[in-house]
């Protein structure tokens, strides 16, 4: 494959994935999004919160989910890091601790696949992470 | 922290937090002057002169999650540990710099780690912002701009998975042309 080094190169790149999400598009109602946002502080970073953010864009769509992937600060649970808070459409937000790859999987396959819950939600007395 | 993208990654967030619309991180390596410097510009809030003074104090923070606030110590112990400094510009309504300096060959300089895929990281997960990423070695300059990528992209959403692997290669690629 060419060697991409400008936007220009970028060019069919953007058109096969254009193709790809307007034939999604096509297929299903676009309903609201789920929204996934990943702890970006001090900790989360030092525990993997990058890492644990690559794998949800990279995975999520393979398993049709759509969701939107953004990134917070910190939650105030130091001792759970990476923390990852989940809204699904007209649901509460729940927060998930410990998110390594391996969980951030366990979290596609069964709660936002399945709807069943996973080890390692966070309690909380609510209230919005961004502080 | 391994390593200076995710010293990138935790000063960013700072910006973030402060509501800032524009990051700019500029990456400047000179051999010749055996420097690596490091500056992550926003216009956010920003900081009044006395929360300036302290946020170099681990003990410091605005955050009420939580009681000691580590980002900004840490860049600046692992700067100290080469023989470089950090230094912190900020005003209120006018932004914050924040520049770190280190001895680039010295043992202790973390290493650079991932930078393309943390500045397209930075660019994917905050739609609403511009990150502008600045390469400076003796041999060139490179610049990205998430803003100018968006434009290009059009419809076509940056965080596409597909889209985020062909930024990082192309991050990529052009720090290997003028890497020193
Ligand atoms: N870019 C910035 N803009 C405004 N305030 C900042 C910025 N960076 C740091 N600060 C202030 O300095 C404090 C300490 O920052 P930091 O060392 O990263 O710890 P933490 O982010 O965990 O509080 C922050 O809580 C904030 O009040
Ligand atoms: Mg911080």
């Amino acid at each position: 494959m060419e060697k991409i080094k400008t936007l220009a190169d970028l060019k069919r790149i953007k058109e096969n994935v254009q193709a790809k999400i307007d034939l999604r598009e096509k297929s299903e109602q676009s309903g609201e999004l789920i929204q996934i946002k990943v702890a970006m502080a001090t900790c989360g970073i030092a525990a993997g919160s990058k890492e644990v953010m690559n794998y949800f864009i990279d995975h999520l769509e393979e398993n049709g989910i759509r969701a939107v992937v953004t990134q917070t600060g910190c939650m105030g649970y130091c001792y759970a890091e990476p923390t990852v808070e989940i809204t699904k459409p007209g649901r509460e937000p729940i927060v998930f601790g410990e998110v390594t790859t391996k969980r951030a999987g366990e979290i596609i396959q069964k709660y936002l696949k399945n709807d069943e819950l996973v080890e390692g939600i966070i309690p909380v007395n609510y209230h919005t992470i961004q502080e | 922290m391994q390593n200076l993208s995710d010293h990138i990654m935790d000063i960013a967030q700072n910006a973030i937090r402060a509501n800032a619309t524009r990051v700019e991180i500029d990456v400047e390596e000179s051999e010749a002057r055996d420097a690596l410097v490091l500056v992550i510009r926003d216009n956010g809030d920003g900081m009044d002169a006395d929360t300036v003074q302290r946020v170099t104090d681990p003990f410091f923070t605005s955050r009420t999650t939580r009681k000691v606030g580590l980002g900004v110590p840490l860049l600046k112990q692992n700067a100290e540990a080469t023989g470089g400094r950090l230094s912190i510009r900020s005003a209120p309504g006018k932004g914050t710099a924040v520049e770190a300096t280190f001895s680039r060959s010295h043992l202790d300089r973390p290493p650079v780690g991932d930078i393309a895929g943390t500045i397209v990281l930075l660019a994917a997960a905050n739609p609403g912002m511009e990150v502008r990423y600045r390469y400076v070695t003796d041999k060139g300059t490179y610049t990205f701009s998430s803003g100018e990528t968006r434009t290009f992209l059009g419809d076509t959403p940056l965080d596409d998975p597909e889209i985020v692997a062909a930024l990082r290669e192309m991050i990529a690629e052009n720090i290997k042309d003028i890497q020193v």
